[in-house]
């Protein structure tokens, strides 16, 4: 897997393990991440799960011997429960990765994988590394 | 009294000003460590500054920012509009957020994040913006969303 970018480690964002081949990231509380007193800032868990969706993108079009330019087109964020004070994670699914698109989704969720606490739905354009 | 520390401890009746509500809420926790800052404000709207920082990159190799920060930019400056319109604080929650990405902002440049709030009902507010890194008509980004009050009402 592709190192994370600073953002990723300032914040303490790991891989913390491999589901069915795909990174699971994860991130502990801490005061950087909060929004409302109690609460994880949902700009963090937008992020965390961005990053979970690039590094499930780049996971796939290295398992096809593909290097490929990324570039976010768009992202779409639901948010379901507030995320506590406790550790999160991440993980991206491709649904579809074609030559010039791929739609990656990711969920995050804390104690419960069955209850996620948000989704996030990603478009990114894929154009050949040079 | 002493001085509020977050938010939820204004006193009943506080008729919301974003530009001292903005320094309790870039303060601490997350905004307060990206740096987030007031910059204007009108009826209906907010604007923040996000300053670019080294650590705040996600693609090391072009020094570009993640987009994590500018959601947290663009989350803080439209959650604030809300309460500028509805002129009070009420405790709420974002209901869903889209990003449109039309560029990548140049790296050194502060961004700018101007979150509008252009629909209240009771419960729900429904929210606009864009980021943009020194011209406002060559955005870095379009978004567009939903607050959900969770205490109270907004109108």
């Amino acid at each position: 897997m592709n190192a994370l970018p600073p953002y990723a480690r300032a914040l303490g964002i790991e891989l913390d393990h491999d589901e069915d081949g795909l990174p699971v990231l994860s991130v502990d509380f801490s005061e950087r991440i909060q929004g409302r007193p109690g609460f994880v800032h949902g700009g963090a868990i937008s992020g965390l799960m961005e990053m979970a969706a690039i590094a499930a993108l780049r996971t796939e079009l290295d398992r096809r011997g593909e290097a490929m330019k990324l570039k976010p087109v768009n992202v779409q964020v639901e948010f379901m429960r507030g995320g506590t004070e406790q550790r999160t994670y991440a993980m991206g699914t491709v649904t579809r990765a074609g030559r010039r698109v791929a739609l990656v989704n990711a969920e995050c969720w804390q104690d419960d994988r069955r209850k996620p606490i948000a989704l996030a739905q990603m478009k990114v354009l894929l154009s050949p590394a040079e | 009294m002493e001085a509020p520390k977050s938010l939820n401890d204004l006193p009943p009746g506080f008729v919301f000003d974003p530009a001292r509500a903005a320094k309790l809420m870039t303060r601490h926790g997350h905004g307060g460590w990206l740096g987030l800052a007031y910059h204007a404000h009108g009826p209906d709207w907010v604007e923040l500054a996000l300053p670019w920082r080294e650590e705040l990159v996600g693609v090391p190799e072009t020094g570009v920012l993640a987009s994590g920060p500018i959601i947290s930019l663009m989350d803080n400056a439209t959650s604030m509009s809300v309460w500028t319109l509805s002129t009070r604080f009420v405790a709420h929650a974002t209901l869903d957020l889209r990003v449109d990405y039309m560029r990548a902002a140049v790296p050194g440049r502060t961004v700018i994040g101007h979150g509008e709030c252009y629909k209240l009902t009771r419960t729900i507010a429904f929210i606009r913006g864009i980021a943009h890194d020194g011209d406002p008509d060559d955005p870095v980004a379009h978004v567009i969303g939903t607050f959900m009050a969770t205490h109270g009402t907004y109108l």
